[in-house]
């Protein structure tokens, strides 16, 4: 029986301001397998990302328990978060997320270095997986020189750079155009092909055929669970 | 929970933390406006430049005249006459004493009387008028020694210092003579007109002696420029003194010594010298009150620095502050891929630390390399010195040290300020 790398009990999250509370997520429970490719899709509001970020240890739930590959995350101090996620997270944005006045390869290497890789190792494995992602002669650019889906490659490039358990892509493809989308979930099959486990917030229903399973959100709560050979 | 790490692991974990601190640092320096760069290494540099120089140019107000002092009037060490005495005993005694010390290059005695000089007496046709006299002290000196000790011939403005073996001259200080004592106003009596070739008459008690002005020195010592000068020999023909005991022994150590003034000092006082004579370093011959002046000067200047300090790090702070607050999102994401905090707080300190040493570096060579040689060959025209910038390397280090903490300081708290915002937050820039 495969085991669950995700694990989220009864998670709530509620935005509060002086005068207002709004709850965002509702009693969410929700368990992902090893290897999954799962796609969270919802209107615009469903509290989708917000559930990513939760999960991927952006964010602090307002209550519930989140475990990640058997640990649980309730209690963990700002340093081990932020060890889990360069350790066993990756993280593709929206908006590519890159940082500007770094080159794609020097992208790549930060999580890199700081996961105590040399100089040397850490720009091999980025020009590997630049390679792997059809960049390989674009090396040298800045963000800036590159077109948005070269910029999302980059970014796929740099989650996955430090192998992490979970890659959590919120909305890939928003930003792309339809052809530079294709190309992106297409790595994102090819990743999936290999047991990554993959948690996908989008809102694009052609994209949905790659997923393993479908969650949807509305107002907060998960209205439909559609689980593989289901 | 995550494994325990080990000591070592830890060090390393430190060690990444730092490198990866560096590496960012140095892709936002790199990556940075040229311009924005150089002003703030600009502002750096003036701020290093405020904590030395102003500083330095007061303190260098009393040092030019120290050393002017030293230089000119009192060499390493004078023995000077003890107060309710008339001369110094056993002078030839301590003559001879200090010529076998290690280390005296030169031992030069002066003898002196308060005298009186007239001038203008040829030309005076109203004898109902006051004399054109003022008092000062006739100093008889031994021109080889002087000019030894002090090069008094250098500062001779009008005309020419004594000959050794003449006799019949005398050079007078500037500052008896009314043409260079306009500063002074009318503080005391000076003399009118009196030029090189000129006669005078001297007159110590009840002997007065015809002497030729040979020329005018003029230092920012007022012990040399008030005084008028003749030779020894012209002095004791003036002068009756039992013993021919001098006033003033002064004396130059060889420049390749490793004695101090202080050393001659020990020496004299333990050869049982301290009752004939008031035994002085040249820092103890000088007055006190230019000591408090140089005190008073030395705070003054470190006010001054520790204003420029503050302005500095203000300065940094806004910078990085706004470097940190408009690269919130990619400080964020950074956070979000697992870069840890002190890595990002360690690149703007390392930015705080490069601006910061850059401009105190070039600070550095402004000083040593241009101002203080400028202010040597050219110093600031001041009525008791000529003020020269007073730059020591331990004080100079200090501030540049004092720099750099202060701006990683300013560095690391605007850092840490955006930081330590909510991770997600800084990412959708709410």
């Amino acid at each position: 029986m495969t085991k669950n790398i995700i694990s989220v009990k009864n998670l709530f999250k509620t935005y509060s301001t002086k005068d207002i509370e709004t709850p965002v997520l509702r009693d969410i429970n929700l368990e992902v397998p090893e290897g999954q490719f799962l796609g969270i899709m919802g209107k615009s509001g469903a509290g989708k990302s917000t559930l990513m970020y939760q999960i991927g240890l952006l964010d602090h739930p307002s209550g519930g328990e989140i475990i990640l590959n058997g640990m649980n995350t309730e209690n963990m101090s700002t340093e081990v978060r932020t060890q889990m996620r360069l350790n066993e997270l990756g993280y593709v944005f929206q908006d590519y997320a890159l940082i500007p006045e770094l080159t794609a390869t020097e992208n790549i290497m930060i999580p890199l270095l700081m996961k105590g890789f040399s100089m040397n190792e850490s720009k091999k494995i980025s020009t590997d997986m630049l390679g792997r992602v059809g960049l390989a002669h674009r090396t040298d650019n800045k963000p800036s020189q590159l077109s948005g889906g070269e910029q999302q490659r980059v970014s796929i490039a740099r989650a996955m750079a430090h192998n992490p358990k979970i890659l959590f892509a919120d909305e890939p493809t928003a930003n792309l155009d339809s052809a530079s989308g294709h190309s992106i979930i297409q790595l994102f099959k090819d990743l999936h092909a290999t047991g990554q486990t993959i948690v996908m917030v989008t809102h694009e229903e052609e994209y949905v055929k790659f997923c393993d399973r479908i969650v949807y959100l509305e107002d907060g709560k998960i209205v439909r669970d559609n689980k593989p050979h289901q | 929970m995550l494994p325990k790490k080990s000591l070592k692991q830890k060090w390393l974990n430190n060690l990444n933390v730092l490198w990866v601190g560096w590496f960012l640092a140095k892709k936002q320096i790199i990556g940075s406006n040229i311009s924005t760069t150089i002003l703030i290494i600009f502002i750096m540099m003036l701020t290093f430049l405020n904590l030395v120089v102003v500083s330095g140019v007061l303190v260098g107000l009393i040092e030019g005249g120290n050393i002017a002092n030293k230089n000119q009037y009192t060499g390493d060490l004078i023995v000077s006459t003890l107060a309710g005495k008339s001369s110094i005993a056993r002078t030839n005694e301590i003559q001879n004493t200090l010529k076998q010390m290690s280390g005296v290059a030169v031992v030069n005695t002066r003898y002196f009387e308060s005298g009186r000089i007239e001038a203008n007496y040829k030309t005076r046709r109203d004898f109902s008028e006051l004399q054109d006299t003022v008092g000062t002290q006739i100093t008889g000196i031994s021109v080889v020694d002087e000019e030894a000790l002090s090069g008094i011939s250098g500062f001779v403005i009008e005309g020419n210092f004594l000959n050794p073996n003449e006799s019949g001259g005398i050079v007078i200080g500037a500052n008896l003579l009314k043409r260079f004592s306009t500063d002074f106003g009318d503080a005391f009596a000076t003399l009118e007109g009196v030029y090189p070739g000129d006669e005078v008459k001297v007159t110590i008690g009840e002997k007065t002696k015809t002497f030729i002005v040979k020329g005018i020195v003029d230092t920012k010592v007022n012990e040399v420029s008030l005084r008028a000068f003749i030779t020894k020999e012209d002095f004791w023909r003036l002068v009756d003194r039992p013993e021919l005991n001098g006033n003033e022994i002064t004396v130059k150590l060889s420049p390749t010594t490793f004695f101090t003034g202080n050393d001659i000092k020990n020496n004299l006082v333990k050869a049982g010298f301290a009752p004939d004579g008031k035994i002085q370093t040249a820092l103890e011959a000088i007055p006190d009150f230019l000591n408090q002046i140089r005190i008073a000067f030395s705070l003054l200047g470190n006010v001054i620095g520790a204003i420029g300090i503050v302005v500095a790090s203000i300065t940094i702070f806004i910078v990085i502050f706004i470097n940190a607050v408009t690269r919130r999102k990619y400080i964020g994401i950074m956070k979000g891929i697992g870069i840890s905090e002190k890595s990002i707080e360690i690149s703007y300190m390392f930015q705080s630390v490069f601006y910061a040493s850059i401009g105190g570096i070039i600070g550095v060579f402004v000083v040593y390399v241009i101002l203080v040689p400028l202010f040597a060959a050219y110093p600031l025209n001041f009525p008791f010195s000529d003020g020269i910038l007073v730059a020591p390397v331990k004080g100079t280090v200090f501030r540049f040290f004092l720099l750099l903490f202060v701006t990683l300081i300013a560095g690391y708290i605007p850092a840490r300020k955006i930081v330590k915002q909510n991770t997600l937050d800084s990412i959708l820039g709410r």
